[in-house]
């Protein structure tokens, strides 16, 4: 790419878009359509546009490609930096699938104020993608903490009953702990006169300073993964936000935080990581077995799957701070694979939601007498979810394994209680919804999917597979970005810091 | 006296003919002249920001035997002074006519206020200091009980007065102590006195009424307690007004003689500062949690807004003050246009105030729902509005000058505050609509709703207009 902008154009075209939607005018019906279809007109050409980033992407390179950089506020050393590197890329393209997906499948579940919606979608997509590319730390900060205003907007103007205290519930949880990253990334600042983030993963911090910004990035990325305990925000986020909205937080919004740990926590505080992996290991170890066992005890589809994604990122967390080759990859696969994952299981569930507008457990059974292509997709996603092989859900947890293996055995056994206890509660809530003897009267004359829903899944279905039966496809693109990841922290490292988390907070 | 001097008052000469003759022609006009005389003083304004802008030298000068001073700081200053000034006037145009309070004296007061304010921004002595604030004080107290047959309205002026007078009081007996004690009063001649290592207990007692004095105009913490009665009581334009221009002067003075004369004992004022910010973020943050009244409302988030600045100066360092006036530029275009948005706020002919009424206005008026939505996160300090970049200059400076404490429980309390600004955005956007606003917009009060939401959401594409002149502003003040 001579000079053409490919970054900024696949970032800024959705704005571009949802600017476009916000001058259209007349008869409602029409601006409904309209916005419909400019909506998903700009999403699929944002995503026509990544494929080709993925194409065009250099994988045996570690470095930051596609590089775009435009003085921005000189005197405060922040650049307007756009790059990818394999760790942001797939992220790029999971935010780019997914949004076309969202604009289908809320054709016609949302049918109050269509333009508003379209456009808090359309600024989602660009803030989500911003997030991924930039390589400043503030323009970094920008499009995270941006993302809040189309959230906030989309699960209280288009949720359930209880939107609002949902709404209002996870936007404090996640500024509560972005504003601390704000400090942080001063800090980081005042010690390395720059926010460029390639200029800082190779600034060395001083231990003391790494400990306290450690701990007020880990407060952002932890409510965002989200870790328990500060995980509770999320089941209402879930329970109350529009089919889409739901997708768009399990997929890419909770990535946001594991691609924070990356990004920042591994590479440019590698002492502060290292103090702090116990932590990290013994939060994932609860989540993965406590919101197990919590879903278990659900009785709305949302929220069991909500839940079941707090588990699901505790095997992520757990892997990324193994810093093994493994660990790390499967993190990354684990991460991609739920995104997939959880905003299929989402779709599922929007799909009956529309038809029976219930979302309780008990209000269904027996499903697969009158839905059969819906049983059978929703089964491909179960078995995906509890991490069948050939389904994508298996690689990266099995990798996970084997990286927490390589640290402790007892970590690794008390990880693989989360493949038994995940099938429990997937295979018991697809007995409950599609088996069973289809006996409720409201229920015997619902349709099947629709070609749109088909169109829907049908991609969906493609990458859970593909991801599952070939995932070097996808494992490649951040391979060698991994393995230099891994290599500069154990070198950081090799030279020792003798902080301690006493020493830390000078006890 | 010399021609030099006569240059550099310009602008404030300008204003203070102006502002007598349209007095004169005021009263031989027919009476439904307001109007013609309003758009006068933005003339006169406009003239004036002409003259800041391109005649008055850059360099530091002083002049009347140091009485007045010019630099790259008081002219930032003053451009913003007169922005807001001109903005809240322009919005007053069809509000005091709607509401019988068309006399020409409005727009004349104000004005006169406005060289009140100029005169602080440039006071190189501790009584042309006074001077200053008396006159911008004066015109005010009158302004806030304009409607003098409402009882809410006298009650604003009343209070206001009373309290005003009362720190004025304390800033003079704090100026007489400094001159006993130091010798001097102008600010030159502070600054030299005031570098030994031996303060005398006297300037430290003076330092502290003047700085209660200055605190009281601008409603920090503890010394807010005027501000939500006379914020509520005032004409909506008048409380405009004051939420802008007459913060940017206080701050301007507060800065200025903070770090000018007073600048050898940051030891003694730092503390004072420290707590004054920390107060009053946290009280705007939690008191404006249960506030109904859209213009109360506005009244803690400026004493919030206030502390936030105060984090820059606390500082004390170039960077805090750059800070410090990156956040007052940006304030006041987001105050401005909260204003405009709430005067917009009309129902048959009358004004409504509750928050209430805004319910479902993203139905009645989206445009006027998504730009009052882009001020409430702008001051929530989302990014990527320009609050945001507020914030984050003060912070650093915070940062820098390793006031850890302080940045933490701002950042945290601007969480809280976050809370009230988003609720407003709740009412418009997911609660049901009830009946819409009158339309259309006065066309004064629609041309500032569009520069300020220019201004606030296209900051962070060109930053450095506003980066660049806070730059020259702050070295100004610290000399190499």
């Amino acid at each position: 790419m001579n000079g053409f902008p490919l970054l900024s154009a696949i970032t800024f075209l959705p704005l571009a878009g949802a600017l476009l939607l916000l001058f259209i005018n007349g008869e409602p019906a029409l601006v409904a359509r309209n916005a419909r279809w400019v909506a998903l007109w700009t999403s699929l050409i944002t995503l026509i546009l990544s494929i080709y980033l993925w194409l065009a992407f250099d994988r045996n390179s570690a470095e930051f490609q596609f590089l775009e950089r435009v003085q921005w506020m000189r005197d405060f050393g922040m650049v307007y930096q756009m790059g990818v590197d394999g760790i942001s890329m797939p992220f790029v393209l999971l935010s780019a699938v997914l949004t076309p997906i969202c604009v289908l499948a809320s054709w016609d579940a949302i049918q109050t104020r269509v333009k508003e919606y379209m456009i808090s979608f359309l600024v989602l997509e660009t803030m989500m993608i911003g997030t991924f590319c930039a390589l400043d730390f503030v323009a970094f900060y920008v499009f995270f903490e941006g993302v809040l205003i189309p959230m906030f907007l989309i699960i209280g103007i288009w949720g359930g009953p209880r939107r609002i205290y949902s709404a209002f519930k996870f936007f404090l949880y996640t500024l509560t702990g972005s504003v601390l990253m704000m400090l942080a990334i001063l800090a980081m600042y005042v010690s390395a006169g720059t926010t460029d983030i390639t200029a800082l993963i190779h600034h060395q911090f001083p231990p003391q300073l790494q400990i306290w910004v450690w701990l007020a990035l880990f407060a952002s990325f932890a409510v965002k993964v989200p870790m328990w305990p500060v995980h509770t925000w999320l089941p209402d986020a879930h329970v109350e936000a529009p089919t889409a909205g739901s997708v768009m937080l399990a997929g890419v919004l909770l990535k946001m935080g594991g691609y924070g740990f990356l990004r920042f926590s591994l590479p440019m505080l590698p002492h502060a990581s290292e103090v702090f992996t116990p932590l990290i290991f013994t939060l994932s170890v609860v989540a993965v077995i406590y919101t197990s066992f919590v879903a278990l005890a659900q009785e709305d589809m949302k929220k069991l799957i909500a839940y079941s994604s707090v588990a699901h990122m505790g095997f992520v967390t757990a892997g990324m701070f193994t810093i093994t080759q493994q660990g790390l990859s499967g993190g990354m696969f684990q991460m991609l694979s739920h995104g997939v994952v959880s905003s299929a299981l989402f779709l599922c569930v929007g799909v009956v939601y529309d038809r029976m507008h219930s979302r309780e457990i008990a209000t269904y059974g027996g499903l697969v007498y009158r839905m059969p292509i819906y049983a059978a997709v929703f089964m491909v996603f179960t078995m995906a979810s509890v991490g069948l092989p050939g389904t994508s859900g298996f690689v990266g947890e099995f990798l996970v394994m084997i990286g927490a293996f390589q640290v402790s055995t007892w970590l690794a056994a008390l990880i693989t209680t989360g493949i038994i206890l995940g099938p429990a509660y997937m295979l018991w809530l697809y007995r409950r919804v599609i088996f069973g003897r289809l006996v409720k009267e409201e229920l015997k004359f619902l349709r099947d999917l629709s070609p749109r829903e088909v169109a829907v899944f049908a991609p969906l279905v493609l990458l859970v597979l593909w991801m599952g039966i070939y995932p070097t496809s996808f494992s490649s693109v951040y391979d060698a970005s991994i393995v230099n990841l891994m290599e500069n922290y154990k070198l950081a490292l090799s030279g020792g810091s003798g902080i301690t988390v006493a020493g830390a907070f000078g006890l | 006296m010399t021609g030099a001097d006569l240059v550099i008052v310009l602008p404030e000469i300008a204003i203070a003919i102006a502002g007598m003759v349209l007095l004169l022609l005021g009263t031989f006009l027919p009476q439904n002249s307001t109007r013609l005389v309003t758009w006068l003083c933005l003339l006169v304004l406009a003239l004036v920001l002409v003259l800041v802008w391109s005649v008055v030298p850059n360099a530091r000068i002083t002049a009347f035997g140091g009485l007045f001073i010019t630099d790259q700081f008081s002219r930032f200053m003053k451009l913003l002074v007169l922005m807001g000034s001109g903005f809240a006037m322009a919005m007053s145009l069809g509000y005091v006519e709607r509401e019988h309070m068309a006399r020409y004296e409005f727009p004349l007061l104000l004005l006169f206020a406005t060289l009140g304010m100029m005169l602080m921004i440039s006071a190189n002595d501790l009584i042309a200091l006074y001077l200053g604030l008396e006159m911008q004080s004066l015109a005010l107290y009158v302004v806030a009980a304009f409607r003098r047959e409402t009882v809410r309205s006298t009650e604003a002026g009343l209070k206001y007065f009373v309290l005003g007078a009362l720190s004025s009081g304390m800033l003079l007996y704090g100026a007489s102590l400094v001159y006993g004690f130091a010798g001097t009063t102008g600010f030159d001649g502070l600054a030299v006195v005031l570098k030994g290592d031996e303060i005398s207990a006297g300037v430290v007692v003076g330092l502290v009424f003047v700085a209660a004095g200055i605190a009281f105009k601008l409603a920090a913490v503890p010394f807010h307690m005027w501000t939500p009665d006379v914020y509520e009581g005032a004409p909506t334009p008048v409380t405009a007004f004051f939420a802008a221009a007459p913060k940017i002067a206080a701050m301007a003075l507060f800065a200025r003689v903070l770090l000018g004369p007073f600048g050898g004992l940051i030891g003694q004022w730092q503390q004072i500062v420290f707590v004054l910010s920390l107060a009053s973020m946290l009280l705007g943050a939690f008191a404006a949690i249960n506030q109904s009244n859209i213009k109360r409302l506005m009244a803690y988030s400026s004493i919030g807004n206030v502390g936030y600045a105060l984090v820059g100066l606390t500082a004390g360092t170039e960077q805090g003050l750059r800070g410090v006036l990156i956040y007052m530029a940006i304030y006041l275009f987001m105050t401005l246009g909260t204003f405009a948005c709430i005067l917009a706020m009309r129902r048959q002919g009358r004004m409504v105030e509750q928050i209430a009424d805004l319910a479902g206005l993203s139905k009645s008026n989206p445009m006027l729902a998504l730009a009052f939505a882009m001020f409430m996160f702008s001051m929530a300090g989302i990014p990527p509005l320009a609050g945001f970049f507020a914030k984050y200059f003060v912070f650093l400076a915070a940062i820098q000058a390793h006031l850890y404490f302080l940045a933490v429980l701002g950042v945290l309390s601007s969480v809280v505050s976050a809370y009230y600004y988003w609720r407003i955005v709740r009412v418009m956007y997911f609660e049901d609509a009830v009946e819409g606003f009158d339309r259309p917009l006065d066309p004064t009060v629609a041309a500032v709703l569009a520069v300020s939401t220019a201004v606030i959401t296209l900051f962070i594409f060109a930053p450095e207009v506003i980066l660049g002149g806070a730059h020259l502003a702050a070295q100004s003040l610290f000399p190499a």
